[in-house]
């Protein structure tokens, strides 16, 4: 396999790296309504850390760790960020005006819940889907 | 707030989304695509019915005021395209049940078909030159992955022209969306349109640079004269339901944008950008009609027909008068489904005798006389016979044309009509009246006969062709009250302050 790279620092960082690579992506993606960040590049940072991973322990386990088809992604999270635009004719708004359900959780404090959340998590899982896409397929076509 | 304008683009978009999301099962997206424009139709009707009574319908996206951000607006002009994509729309996803190769379903076909109906809605409805800019875009991307789908060598060597020349067109597009941004510090049309009135007269000079460069633009994309060359290369590769769909709307999307851009915001002008309108109606006309005569393929007939079509329509516009403005708008609502037919009809005569070449075709007439009858519709309703659809639509602009004394183009268009009546008759003798030719090999016939006898979906081919064969009789037999909205319609056009004041809330 090509697309394996056969390298000890590779391998072991591979490992480590995925995890926190994920957890930051996630961090991207709930601080991005009003700080840097948001689904985009939360998405990218995601997709990112599944192709380091990719490189290290090859195309199998890459599509392991992913556990569905990038091409399903793609569509549900296309799903989901159409729909987030719905809620707000119920209450007689425009469509994709921004809606706001603050919960208060005790010992956290308030979480936001709101539809734009919904929608960059909608755009988190289009844009993993469809990088992971192109590069699971180069690198199938390739090795 | 009125949630009608919003649905004729969400609907396709959450359609193209679910069904991707089925990736996996064919069955699941073929239903989801007639579903889907099933109901893109309904709501487009809601869309027109409602527009129709209360005038504009103006919906501020995510609730963020115009001029600031994207406004969608419905007028009537508008709701009336939406409602022939929607038709379009739904007749091919039928059509597709049957004709689109299983093989090729797998890759996308119907999310793809979702998502250029999305494209083709969002152009309709956007009161945004920006945004206009970007569901351009939207249906370029579905339809360059739709023209190679099946990826054969005749197809990418379209697909190539197409592309090339439709990236032009769009860098014009954004330049001239550009300038016209550092001109006025808008993108809202109806803001621009009001801007512009205000200009002083030494930047006149500029609005009419800017308003050439989305001539060519969006003459391009309408495939008028001279840069018409990527359509009559690329239409007659794809799968025939696609073709169809293309035929229908995308030239079409380009007409509309012309319409719009120079009744709402370039009408400083109106001497010079419109003479020039003139020109290029007339050699678009010209070019396309000769073009078709040269050709003797189904389908490559067909497409050189369509520039000439999009000739009567930039006509319509360029007399810029308001019985001009009522035949462009009448000729497009004839022009989509008539031609979206006959696409559908070579598709069906290709399934029944395997060939889009005229000197391989014959004897279908004795075969099929109903076959005939389907094609004849429209075909002679494109070469504009009473009581067709078409003929109304060249009367009034023919009548236009004498009253505003345009001899030439009346000249031309008359002599266009003429030719399109010859190339129709060509195709009908050659393919209906004419005795099949001798020499088929034995083989190929079993194969072909096996073929039809299972054909069980050929339903689904006569489904939607006769259901616009019929419309086309609507159109053309009960024309008075087509006329009175393309009238009411043409009327709105004309009437920019209106439009603004809608959008805006302010009489300009």
């Amino acid at each position: 396999m090509k697309t394996q790279m056969n390298s000890l620092i590779l391998r072991t960082t591979g490992h480590f790296l995925l995890p926190l690579l994920l957890i930051f992506s996630i961090f991207l993606l709930l601080r991005g309504h009003d700080e840097p960040g948001g689904g985009f590049i939360a998405g990218l940072v995601a997709a990112a850390a599944i192709a380091l991973y990719l490189f290290s322990m090859g195309i199998k386990s890459a599509r392991q760790v992913l556990w569905v088809d990038p091409r399903n992604l793609f569509g549900i999270g296309l799903t989901l960020a159409v729909l987030s635009g719905v809620p707000a004719i119920f209450y007689g708004q425009a469509f994709f005006t921004s809606q706001w359900w603050p919960i208060y959780l005790p010992p956290f404090g308030t979480l936001k819940l709101s539809t734009p959340l919904f929608f960059d998590i909608g755009v988190y899982l289009v844009v993993v889907g469809s990088v992971l896409t192109i590069v699971l397929t180069l690198a199938e076509a390739e090795g | 707030m009125r949630p009608e304008v919003a649905l004729p683009i969400l609907i396709p978009l959450l359609f193209g989304a679910v069904s991707l999301a089925f990736w996996r099962s064919q069955r699941v997206q073929r239903w989801l695509g007639v579903i889907g424009t099933g109901a893109l139709l309904w709501s487009s009707i809601v869309l027109l019915d409602a527009t129709r009574r209360d005038g504009y319908l103006i919906m501020h996206m995510g609730d963020w005021a115009g001029p600031f951000g994207i406004v969608l607006v419905s007028d009537l002009f508008g709701a009336i395209m939406v409602v022939l994509a929607a038709i379009t729309g739904f007749a091919t996803a039928l059509y597709s049940l049957a004709s689109v190769p299983r093989e090729l379903e797998k890759f996308g076909y119907y999310p793809l078909m979702h998502l250029l109906l999305a494209g083709v809605c969002g152009a309709f409805l956007t009161g945004d030159i920006f945004n206009l800019y970007v569901w351009f875009e939207v249906l370029l991307v579905a339809s360059f992955a739709l023209l190679i789908l099946g990826g054969e060598r005749a197809q990418m060597e379209g697909a190539i022209k197409y592309v090339t020349l439709n990236l032009l067109s769009s860098v014009l597009f954004l330049s001239a969306v550009g300038l016209l941004y550092g001109l006025t510090g808008t993108l809202n049309m109806a803001d621009i349109a009001w801007k512009l009135g205000q200009i002083d007269d030494e930047q006149a000079g500029l609005v009419t640079v800017i308003s050439i460069l989305f001539m060519v633009s969006f003459g391009i994309k309408a495939a008028a004269f001279p840069l018409f060359f990527w359509l009559p290369a690329s239409y007659h590769t794809p799968q025939v339901a696609v073709s169809a769909l293309f035929a229908g709307l995308l030239t079409k999307v380009g007409v509309y944008a012309l319409f719009r851009v120079f009744t709402l915001i370039f009408t400083q002008e109106v001497e010079f950008t419109h003479t020039l309108l003139l020109w290029m109606a007339g050699l678009t006309m010209l070019t396309g009609v000769l073009g078709a005569a040269a050709q003797f393929e189904f389908r490559r007939i067909l497409s050189f027909h369509i520039i000439s079509q999009i000739g009567y329509m930039i006509l319509g516009l360029a007399l810029f008068t308001p019985l001009a403005l009522v035949g462009g708008v009448f000729y497009i609502m004839h022009h989509i489904i008539v031609k979206a037919n006959l696409f559908l009809v070579s598709g069906l005569v290709y399934r029944l005798r395997g060939s889009y070449e005229l000197k391989e075709l014959g004897g279908l007439y004795r075969d099929m006389p109903w076959v005939g009858i389907l094609f004849l519709i429209p075909a002679l309703s494109l070469a504009g016979l009473p009581p067709l659809s078409g003929f109304f639509a060249k009367f009034i602009l023919i009548r236009a044309g004498l009253e505003t004394g345009a001899w030439v183009a009346v000249g031309v268009a008359l002599l266009v009509g003429l030719l399109t009546l010859y190339s129709m008759i060509k195709i009908w003798g050659e393919v209906f009246w004419k005795a099949a030719p001798a020499g088929e090999s034995a083989p190929e016939t079993v194969e072909r006969r096996s073929e039809r006898s299972r054909g069980r979906d050929l339903y689904f081919f006569y489904l939607p062709i006769a259901g616009l064969a019929v419309l086309t009789l609507i159109i053309g037999l009960s024309a008075q009250p087509i006329y009175v909205l393309a009238e009411t319609a043409a009327g709105q056009l004309l009437d920019p302050a209106g439009y603004i004041e809608a959008v805006l809330g302010v009489r300009p």
